[in-house]
């Protein structure tokens, strides 16, 4: 550690931290939450881990959870015989797209994949000569690349802000997106549960309900309002628009997801993460209030971006 | 021994890539003599079994290769023997010569048998006929055949194929079944506990 950790991101843990142990202690009698606490207790001692050791760790830490997103989505997602040679060219964006973030090219980071990738690999795709299926191929493979790639890569991006643009530096904003995402999963979740009433698309989540939906909206957004000041320094303005399409945000992450695994017939995306399901299922808010926050973020307090 | 420190490696490096699950693991066998029938599709198949016992049992275990295959070239004969400690089986009997012959004292030292008793890995992600030597083998040494169906391994790395790619793999085992005097039964058997297996596994979206 070259600079001292900012007290936010030590207090942040020591809550998550408790927040654990009481639901450890909750685990011994609800037996249905047991893997998932533990699960849980697994993800923030990689966070931590890798926050303790810098912005090179935590690049790498994303960089697998995108590979393994990765991964995921094409094992389950419609691929054809010909195109293996072109998944390992979609597998070779993370390594691409993560070093650039490593290396701080801004620039080539935002486009690199919208653009320079989204033209590859429909020229790779073609070269096998199979044309039949060739736009599905196109489109499953690119919609994979964004969402598990392009889109997770934002919340290792905060961690090229420099340290005078926020309170707590990049990793403060790091740690605010990933609390915020996760605490919105929870409140949509918990609400939903106890207030119970209409379905909100039981075609497609037949959990979720209105009252999960607006009850989540409304948590999310005085979790925002609270920790803004100390995570964030944003104004009153970007804070309000945050913490109004933040929660909304994420409902689309997880709806557009379920959407997806509905589609080729799984509930979980795998079972790699005991009580979560997949990775895919854990990040699918993630994917999309990462680029949101990073680029209000960016909008309205960063001078570098 | 070579081949559990290659596996001690070899373990975080497959969940890394390919994130092997295992349903049921609790009937793969700890004791010999057993016999675990897997579906083959792949040269990773291999690994990807080796890997999934625990170490200890991981000792017992025997993988059988065809012989016309991995004694071609010394690499891969240094491979097969020395490293995966495998048991050359002579696809093409020769008059006279008991070619279960190996795999019948191995069974009777009490280790762990590994078979594909589809005879060759074939298509990526398909099964073809199943060989009905091994129900002789089973019933001979009264040894359990415990059904092992692999998913994604025909895609990771198909027959021809030179790279692997990353895809998840998923490994089913079924509850073993015991030998029987009708062996016609105890193939059918097999076959119904491949077509359960295969039930259970994920959908497979590759044409």
């Amino acid at each position: 550690m070259t600079t001292s950790m900012p007290p936010q991101i030590i207090a942040g843990f020591a809550t998550i931290a408790c927040v654990l142990v009481l639901a450890s202690v909750a685990a011994i009698r609800w037996r249905a939450i047991r893997a998932r606490v533990l699960t849980w207790w697994v993800l923030v001692a990689l966070l931590g881990v890798a926050v303790l050791l810098g912005k090179t760790a935590v690049v790498i830490l994303f960089a697998l959870i995108s590979f393994m997103a990765l991964r995921e989505y094409l094992s389950l997602a419609p691929t054809r015989r010909e195109d293996r040679a072109v998944l390992l060219l979609a597998y070779a964006t993370v390594p691409v797209s993560y070093g650039f973030i490593a290396a701080d090219w801004y620039g080539i980071t935002l486009v690199a994949i919208p653009v320079y990738v989204f033209l590859l690999l429909p020229v790779a795709l073609v070269l096998n000569g199979r044309t039949e299926g060739y736009l599905a191929a196109t489109g499953i493979l690119y919609w994979g690349v964004m969402v598990t790639v392009y889109n997770v890569g934002y919340a290792a991006l905060f961690m090229n802000v420099p340290a005078s643009e926020a309170p707590a530096g990049g990793v403060g904003l790091l740690f605010f997106l990933l609390v915020v995402t996760s605490l919105n999963d929870v409140f949509q979740f918990l609400c939903g549960k106890v207030l119970g009433g209409p379905k909100i698309m039981p075609s497609v989540s037949p959990n979720k309900t209105w009252s999960g939906f607006l009850g989540g909206w409304v948590g999310t957004a005085l979790v925002i309002i609270a920790l803004s000041p100390l995570y964030t320094g944003l104004p009153v303005v970007a804070v309000a628009i945050l913490a109004l399409l933040l929660p909304v945000a994420g409902f689309a992450g997880d709806v557009t997801m379920s959407a997806v695994k509905r589609d080729l017939g799984v509930k979980d995306a795998s079972k790699l993460l005991p009580g979560h399901g997949g990775v895919l299922d854990r990040i699918d808010s993630l994917t999309f209030t990462a680029p949101l926050t990073f680029h209000v973020f960016a909008y309205f307090s960063s001078a570098r971006f | 021994m070579l081949r559990a420190s290659l596996i001690v490696v070899l373990r975080p490096l497959l969940w890394l890539l390919f994130g092997l699950s295992v349903g049921g693991r609790e009937h793969l066998p700890r004791q010999g003599p057993a016999i675990v029938a897997a579906n083959h599709n792949s040269h990773v198949d291999i690994l990807f079994l080796l890997c999934a016992f625990p170490l200890r049992a991981g000792r017992k275990v025997v993988p059988m290769g065809a012989a016309d295959y991995f004694l071609a070239t010394p690499l891969l004969r240094f491979v097969a023997l020395r490293i995966l400690g495998l048991l050359p089986l002579e696809r093409r009997v020769r008059r006279g010569a008991d070619p279960l012959e190996g795999s019948r004292r191995a069974l009777e030292e009490g280790r762990i048998l590994i078979v594909f008793p589809e005879g060759t890995r074939g298509q990526p992600e398909e099964m073809g006929e199943l060989k009905s030597g091994l129900t002789k083998l089973a019933r001979d040494a009264s040894a359990p055949i415990i059904p092992v169906y692999l998913q994604g391994a025909g895609r990771i790395l198909p027959k021809g194929a030179r790279l692997p790619v990353p895809f998840l793999c998923t490994m089913l085992v079924a509850p073993p079944i015991h030998p029987q005097r009708d062996r016609a039964a105890m193939m059918a058997d097999l076959s119904n506990a491949y077509g359960a297996l295969r039930e259970a596994a994920p959908p497979l979206h590759w044409s």
